[in-house]
């Protein structure tokens, strides 16, 4: 077992060198020179520069003027320091009365007799998702439009220019990106004095 | 369920399986040391190796020579790996400032890692530095793969072989592995990935100032570089908490696929190169459609399943109440049953759902996966060779019905080989279920179940068979970091490690020395459908039976709690 030693000791410090140093940083300068915005994190800046998200990170909006997002299990909700899913088995207590919690609060805006989704009511694995289901975007129009003073055809233009249907046609599923929906209505139609 | 998601399940499961075949033959080039496109680069390197550790490559090592480097190899990882551990709080690239791992947690994490199972008892934005991340934890999952490789090569090498003294030399197998597959396909890999959105930096986190001006925090990772050989290693451990659920770590349907094609390619390809090297194409392409055939059952089972209503959201009346709780919306339901099957097929254990609220029998399939031995197609090598074992016994079963000696691939079937077949495939269910059983009477130990009921059950079970089979995924829900539990999963883990590469070991050491024999009219034919269906009765029997009890006080009573829910709607 001794002469075992030599080759097990050196050989695990080279690797660690090579595939714990070296590789990293290959794939960190190539990606960081080939796709500089996706390595940083998908941010996107307001006009001052200031941060306002990721476009790949959910976080809370409960503005009546905003799309909303799913419910989130990431610590207070889109935690992104911390994610983490429910993880409520499916006959727990808890995610009936949370169900039911998000459904009511879902019907409180919605479209009277409209058809609620499954997305609106439960949480993501990661609870971070970026996306809602078409669906669910559709129920928050008239809220929005009410909230902004316009015609709610211009929410739904702006939930179809930031929404993405599968990969290919078949992969995936078709989803509306939260964030980028938010900015693009507060671009192209902000609040008004009237509506603030 | 609709056509898109049949498509896109048969196209991932596809995919893995057809980019097996021609880097299974590199793969095969590799391991028997045959000349490469890569030698003008990759050569020097692989002769540093060699000149720094005093190893003669050429040099073919008894089955004991070769499992005693293997171990040796192996510990010292651990040493290693649990001493940044310990230390990381000293150790530079901290920027969050993380402490020292706890001894629990750091013994359960080095055996974790250097075991390929990536089980995690901590969320890892929420615990490890990044100087952790990569030189701990990265370097693992490349060469705990590599490991499993050289099993893989070992074994095929004895089958190949005529009254061989030696199974090949493990440092080889192992440099060879990780410097011509392993590393180029994750250099490529990578790259790709982070074009596809996956994050890639050093700072410790940004923060936003959200629509509603509120602060979120969002953490940041070198998360590329570790995915990719999370995936192609089939190691899966996430460097986020919720792994490639995480936005971050799978941004987009093309992210998907791609990191859910890698769980399984390097799986097959060790399949298609063990028959190449073992000089048994069609024997061996026998056993992998055996293998896929009961996988693409397994995702069809869990797509099923996934897809019924769940009784939380037909009570909250929903429209088309499936099991989303725990699914990211850019996935729905196709994607994650197609992953949750992969990834318990395969060893990897990475998830892009939460497996803790999938409906009782697609859980309950997930964790029958696992049970099943991880040969479907398992991890790099560790899959082939015990599914190489599940052939030998195979035929063992055949030669008792007729009674002849049973021969595999030109080698006679004895005593000694299923002997230490038995160990391989008993320790299994002996750990799982032994560990399991002990953990329900422990005091106390259960007050880290977080649903309550059968479901509760069905944690804990799914805990002890991920940390057996060496899968690393689990129902998340459970609160497994306390010493109880991260002793006993770390012992699990090594146990479902080493004694199966041990006594594979040791079956290829006795095939090496055997004389290679030409088929008679008495040899069993092992390329036919015959004997693909014998295969997949022998291993439902073998892996379902010993745990059908178990589960059905787990997920089989909860699926009938459930009819029950839901008839009361």
């Amino acid at each position: 077992m001794l002469n075992q030693v030599r080759p097990a000791v050196v050989s695990m410090l080279l690797f660690t060198l090579l595939l714990g140093g070296a590789y990293p940083a290959v794939v960190t300068l190539a990606g960081g020179a080939m796709f500089p915005a996706q390595a940083e994190g998908s941010f996107v800046r307001n006009d001052q520069g200031v941060v306002v998200g990721s476009s790949l990170i959910g976080q809370a909006t409960t503005s009546p003027q905003y799309l909303w997002p799913r419910p989130s299990a990431a610590g207070d909700g889109y935690n992104a320091a911390g994610s983490s899913g429910s993880n409520l088995g499916p006959l727990n207590p808890a995610l009936a009365e949370r169900g039911a919690a998000d459904a009511a609060a879902v019907r409180a805006y919605a479209p009277p007799g409209a058809a609620i989704p499954a997305d609106a009511v439960t949480t993501s694995g990661s609870g971070l998702d970026p996306d809602i289901s078409p669906e669910f975007a559709d129920l928050q129009v008239e809220r929005i439009a009410t909230a902004r003073g316009i015609d709610p055809a211009l929410v739904r233009e702006a939930i179809a220019a930031h929404t993405q249907g599968r990969l290919l046609g078949f992969i995936g599923q078709p989803r509306v990106n939260v964030l980028m929906t938010n900015l693009a209505l507060d671009r192209d139609h902000p609040l008004t004095a009237a509506t603030r | 369920m609709n056509w898109q998601g049949w498509a896109e399940i048969a196209l991932t499961l596809g995919l893995a399986l057809a980019l097996g075949w021609p880097l299974g033959v590199f793969m095969s080039r590799v391991w028997n040391g045959e000349k490469t496109w890569l030698d003008p680069v990759l050569r020097p390197v692989e002769r540093v190796f060699y000149a720094a550790t005093g190893v003669d490559p050429n040099k073919s090592q008894s089955w004991i020579g070769y499992g005693a480097s293997l171990i040796a190899f192996n510990l010292f990882g651990f040493v290693l790996l649990y001493a940044m551990l310990r230390l990381q709080g000293v150790l530079p690239l901290n920027p969050q400032g993380f402490a020292g791992v706890t001894p629990d947690l750091a013994f359960n994490t080095a055996v974790s890692f250097v075991t390929n199972t990536n089980w995690q008892n901590y969320g890892g934005e929420t615990t490890m530095s990044h100087f952790t991340q990569m030189a701990g934890l990265t370097v693992q999952n490349f060469v705990s793969a590599a490991t499993g490789a050289a099993i893989a090569a070992a074994l095929a090498r004895a089958f190949a072989g005529n009254k061989l003294s030696g199974v090949g030399n493990f440092w080889a197998d192992l440099v060879r592995t990780t410097l011509y597959v392993l590393l180029p396909l994750s250099i490529v890999f990578g790259v790709a990935l982070i074009g596809t959105g996956v994050v890639q930096n050093f700072a410790a986190s940004v923060t936003a100032t959200t629509l509603d001006g509120a602060n979120q925090t969002i953490s940041v990772a070198p998360a590329a570089s570790q995915l990719a050989i999370k995936q192609l290693g089939i190691n899966g451990g996430g460097i986020f908490n919720v792994n490639s659920a995480h936005p971050f770590e799978n941004p987009s349907p093309l992210s998907n696929l791609l990191t859910a094609v890698a769980i399984n390619t390097l799986g097959w390809a060790a399949f298609f190169a063990f028959g190449r090297t073992a000089i048994a194409r069609k024997d061996i392409r026998a056993l992998a459609t055996a293998a896929i055939l009961i996988l693409a059952a397994g995702a069809s089972v869990i797509y099923v399943t996934e897809s019924q209503p769940a009784p939380a959201l037909v009570a909250a009346g929903v429209e088309n109440p499936v099991y989303m709780e725990g699914k990211e919306t850019r996935f729905g339901i196709a994607s994650t049953a197609a992953w949750a099957a992969q990834t318990t097929g395969a060893s990897n254990g990475s998830v892009n759902g939460m497996h803790d609220s999938f409906s009782p029998l697609g859980g309950g399939m997930a964790m029958l996966l696992m049970m099943l031995g991880e040969i479907l197609p398992g991890g790099i090598g560790s899959g082939i060779a015990i599914m190489v074992v599940m052939a030998v016994l195979s035929v063992f079963v055949a030669g008792l019905m007729v009674g002849r000696t049973p021969e595999y691939l030109g080698k006679k079937i004895e005593a000694r080989e299923i002997q230490f077949a038995m160990v391989a495939l008993l320790i299994v269910p002996l750990s799982t279920l032994g560990f399991a059983a002990l953990t329900v009477a422990w005091p106390g130990a259960l007050a880290s179940l977080f649903n309550p009921g059968a479901h509760g059950l069905s944690e804990l079970l799914y805990a002890y068979t991920s940390a057996t089979a060496n899968n690393g995924s689990a129902f998340g829900g459970i609160s497994a970091n306390v010493p109880w539990w991260n002793t006993t999963l770390g012992f699990a883990m090594l146990l479902g490690r080493f004694v199966p590469i041990v006594a594979v070991l040791a079956i290829a050491g006795s095939l090496a020395a055997k004389p290679k024999l030409a088929p008679s009219a008495g040899t069993l034919p092992t390329q036919g459908t015959l004997f693909v269906g014998l295969l997949i009765g022998i291993i439902i029997i073998l892996g379902a039976l010993q745990y059908f009890p178990a589960l059905a006080l787990g997920p089989i009573v909860e699926h009938f709690q459930v009819l029950e829910a839901l008839g009361a709607n």
